[in-house]
């Protein structure tokens, strides 16, 4: 077997080799539109790693995607399709809006009540979808799909209602500034902050330029957690022989039912969780009125197949998706072109079956060149 | 060998790899015309790759196939079909809401002008066809309402309306009941009367007996020679088969019951679409005794077994497991019970293929502290278990801990999950369909592990399609007709006719 042949069969490597066939595609496409590919890169590139507060951005918008990422990833491997992400998400953002708003503690006691609202929002929600399934056999796609618009409607509901809209915008108030998970965010605005930053150009863009937050470690901490939940506990066991074979697993004892709930359950609070990280780090700190999806949870679906539904490979592949959206706003093309760009590089991201396929090629190229040159021989 | 003309088919030094798995080393495959060929071996043996060659399905890395004296080169199942060549796959191909013309002439459609399909004379050639050859199939009944073994006939069909003359018939018999197989082996012999040739793939050695001429044998991907069935025997063919002597006969000393474990009165079961399977069902099972079930698939069989391990709620009546009762529990409620369960469908009930086979051993007793304290699991525990199971019950490949179940042979899948049931040392161990695809090699360690059990004073109960199993291996033979019990026997004191008759609803002088 030749290097070529044995790379491609590694799934790191189809990984890259994926990504790098994505962009060579995309090209063809902006050439064909009239644009450069090799300036369209360039200005992706430069988007990205430009400046360090654009890096600090990428981690910012790979947060809510990374969580949502691993919310389906984790469904995924126990057999359940989560492709109510989106309203968990959404239903995220509401509680801990409502909890943010009307809760003035301090701080140590504050953020985590506030997550936990979101966490609870997101987790009754997946709840209810599995319940469904569990009882009913309701497929969970039609009712999370449901469910999707009915966080919508009530996040705008929420919005615009007498309590929480907050007069002559468009958003409810925001929540109480001991919520915010800013990184010093108190600090860095303060006169001692403000003078510390000055001596230090990159980190003072970073820091006073962007909403730089806790949310992106929280998230991969959440990752690392629910990859040893799958791998090395009796729960993530059970969800996966569930989700593998439903038949065997009830037949050796194990509720299926119980099981479904549960999992649905965890997935759905990882998405409250991204809701309320958004609520807690970015600003403005609150739900808007929303009019269409945000497409949090449907960027999550992307980071999941990208990563292969690893948990951990949603680390980089929530990163990579980062990246090519928020890069994508540097480059100068119609959004339209953009995104079409996006959506080929994640096509050919999420299709890494077709490395082996490539390989065997090679390999069948390979017998034949040594069969003709054998035959050459005799 | 030489190509020649004699012969129908011949394969030469077929060589075909999957990636470093050898499947076929050089295998020689010759079918005289006009005579029924059948190609032996274990399971992953090799025969259905061989036969995916000839007919196209595959293409082999080295070697060349004849027929009839010309080399021919198949690079598609529509080429095979043009030479003439049909396949019966194990697993039928038929659409089941479409009549039996439907489905013969579906791909090969009899059209008028403007390509409008032509059913009057489509079903005009399939009856000529069905005269022709004397099967007994109405050609506009649908594939749902018919009976497997004519489900098998309409395959046949189709294979002949394409003009096949070398027919491959993958595992035919494995459906069938023991009259269909009868039926089959007859009209296999029409066909080679009216010129066709057949190559059927098997690992039923009896069946080999009753009806092929010639056999060649496979073992792990090397031709092993041809054998002239008429001067065989099962056992030679059997042991070329396996590469050592094997016991063919079922050897056991006479059972020594204790008291009842299992107790099931009046019990009534109903299927998925609530029609009753199981209709007042009594039975007793004393420990250290086999009771097999002797029946025809469909008579309440999977419902019995369904109703002891809690799949489905009983309707009425009572399971008892050493005086508790334990109807409408729950599948864990029964473990716990020591009742253990050898599935009928393995692969359904019985693994989680995608699981390593670590994974799988553990599967009833993941949640014991042994294999790890509170919510964690312990996976060198599991492995050094697992391991030792893989040792106790000759579970191939050998250092198999972490590989898919999913990548193991029938047989060996089987020995896992039959590894698993008895290192729980059951009261009470259901053996459903335990044999079910196994070749011969396999076969006898599942009996004389149920032997084994029973000895150690286990109570068995052994559910199996194949009366021939139930007649050996039983120490008590029920028979089981449209979900009672119509007649219990000790072994030795029934024949095969008398329980064929009960079997079949029939009345015992």
């Amino acid at each position: 077997m030749s290097k070529l042949e044995k790379f491609l069969r590694g799934r790191l490597a189809a990984a890259i080799a994926a990504v790098i066939i994505g962009f060579a595609i995309s090209a063809v496409v902006l050439a064909a539109a009239g644009y450069s590919p090799v300036q369209a890169f360039a200005q992706l590139f430069r988007g990205v790693f430009g400046k360090p507060k654009y890096m600090a951005n990428v981690f910012i918008k790979a947060t809510p995607i990374l969580l949502t990422g691993v919310s389906v990833a984790f469904a995924f491997k126990t057999g359940l399709f989560n492709i109510g992400a989106e309203g968990q998400y959404i239903v995220g953002t509401v509680l801990a809006s409502i909890v943010g708003i009307k809760l003035h503690l301090p701080m140590p006691l504050q953020v985590p009540i506030v997550l936990a609202a979101g966490i609870l929002g997101g987790a009754a929600l997946g709840a209810f979808v599995g319940w469904l399934k569990a009882k009913f056999g309701i497929h969970e796609v039609i009712t999370s799909i449901m469910c999707n618009w009915i966080a919508f409607y009530l996040c705008n509901y929420v919005v615009m209602s007498d309590t929480f809209h907050k007069p002559n915008s468009n958003s409810a108030l925001p929540v109480s500034s001991s919520s915010y998970t800013m990184i010093l965010g108190n600090w860095k605005k303060s006169a001692e902050g403000k003078a510390f930053l000055k001596g230090i150009p990159w980190l003072r863009e970073i820091m006073l330029k962007t909403d730089l937050n806790y949310g992106f470690i929280i998230a991969v901490l959440v990752a690392i957690a629910i990859s040893i939940v799958l791998t090395r506990t009796k729960l993530g066991y059970e969800l996966r022989a569930v989700g593998f074979n439903r038949d065997a697993a009830r037949f050796s004892g194990i509720s299926v039912e119980r099981n479904i709930v549960l999992s649905m359950l965890i997935a759905g609070a990882i998405s409250g969780l991204a809701g309320a990280l958004t609520i807690t780090g970015i600003s403005p700190h609150t739900i808007t009125l929303l009019a269409a999806m945000e497409s949090y949870g449907f960027n999550g679906m992307s980071v999941a197949f990208i990563a292969a539904s690893s948990p951990l490979g949603c680390i980089p592949s929530s990163l990579l998706f980062a990246s090519l959206i928020y890069g994508g706003m540097s480059v100068k093309a119609p959004t339209e072109i953009i995104n079409i760009m996006i959506g080929i590089i994640v096509f050919f991201t999420a299709l890494p079956g077709i490395m082996p396929v490539l390989a065997n090629r090679l390999a069948k190229q390979r017998r034949e060149r040594e069969a003709a040159a054998a035959g050459k021989e005799a | 060998m030489e190509a020649s003309p004699e012969y129908a088919v011949q394969m030469h030094g077929i060589l075909k790899t999957f990636g470093q798995f050898t499947a076929l080393d050089h295998v020689d495959l010759d079918v005289r015309k006009q005579t029924i060929h059948a190609i032996l071996g274990e399971n992953g043996a090799g025969k259905t790759t061989l036969m995916n060659v000839l007919y196209g399905l595959y293409q082999a890395d080295e070697g060349d196939i004849f027929m009839g004296g010309q080399k021919v080169s198949i690079t598609s199942p529509t080429d095979a079909i043009g030479m003439g060549i049909g396949m019966v796959h194990q697993h039928f191909m038929l659409v089941e809401n479409f009549t039996v013309t439907e489905n013969i002439i579906l791909g090969d459609e009899v059209c008028g002008s403007a390509g409008i399909l032509d059913m009057g004379r489509a079903r005009q050639k399939v009856m000529e066809l069905v005269d022709e050859y004397g099967f007994d199939v109405d050609p506009d009944a649908k594939i749902q309402d018919i009976t497997v073994g004519m489900q098998q006939r309409v395959e046949i069909l189709k294979a002949l309306y394409r003009g096949a003359e070398v027919l491959i018939l993958d595992e035919p018999t494995a459906v069938l009941t023991p009259q269909e197989i009868d039926k089959l082996i007859e009209i296999m012999h029409d066909l080679i009367a009216k010129g066709k040739t057949i190559i059927i793939i098997t690992h039923k050695l009896k069946e080999i007996m009753q009806s092929a001429d010639e056999c060649s044998i496979i073992r792990r991907g090397v031709y092993m020679g041809t054998v002239d069935v008429k001067h065989s025997s099962e056992t030679e063919l059997a042991s070329k088969m396996v590469g050592r002597n094997v016991n063919l006969t079922v050897e056991k000393t006479p059972a020594h019951p204790g008291e009842t474990v299992l107790q099931i009165r009046d019990l009534t079961v109903k299927d998925e679409r609530g029609i009753e399977q199981v209709r007042g069902l009594n039975l007793d099972i004393r420990s250290g005794e086999i009771v097999g079930i002797a029946g025809i698939d469909g008579n309440g069989q999977q419902e019995l077994v369904d109703a002891i391990t809690n799949i489905v709620r009983a309707e009425s009546g009572t399971i008892t497991i050493n005086g508790e009762q334990i109807q409408n529990t729950s599948p864990r409620t029964t473990f716990v019970k020591k009742v253990a369960t050898i599935p009928s469908d393995r692969h359904r009930w019985g693994l989680v293929l995608p699981f390593s086979v670590t994974e799988n051993t553990v599967l009833e007793r993941h949640a014991d502290d042994e294999f790890g304290a509170g919510i964690t699991l312990d996976y060198d525990t599991m492995r050094e278990y697992t391991t030792q199971l893989i040792k106790d019950f000759d579970i191939r490949p050998s250092g198999c801990e972490d590989e898919r179940m999913s990548g193991l042979s029938g047989g060996n899948q089987q020995k896992a999950i039959i590894a698993r049931m008895v290192t729980s040392s059951p009261n009470l161990l259901i053996a459903f369909q335990p044999t079910r695809g196994l070749d011969v090699g396999a076969i006898e360690f599942v009996h004389k592990t149920l032997i084994a059990e029973r000895d150690r004073g286990a109570a068995i109960l052994l559910i199996s399609f194949e009366l021939d199993e139930v007649m050996d291996v039983s120490d008590t033979i029920a028979v089981i007709y449209h979900g009672q019990i119509t007649g219990t026997f000790a072994q030795g004191t029934v024949d095969e006719n008398q329980l064929g008759l009960l079997m079949a609803g029939g009345e015992m002088r």
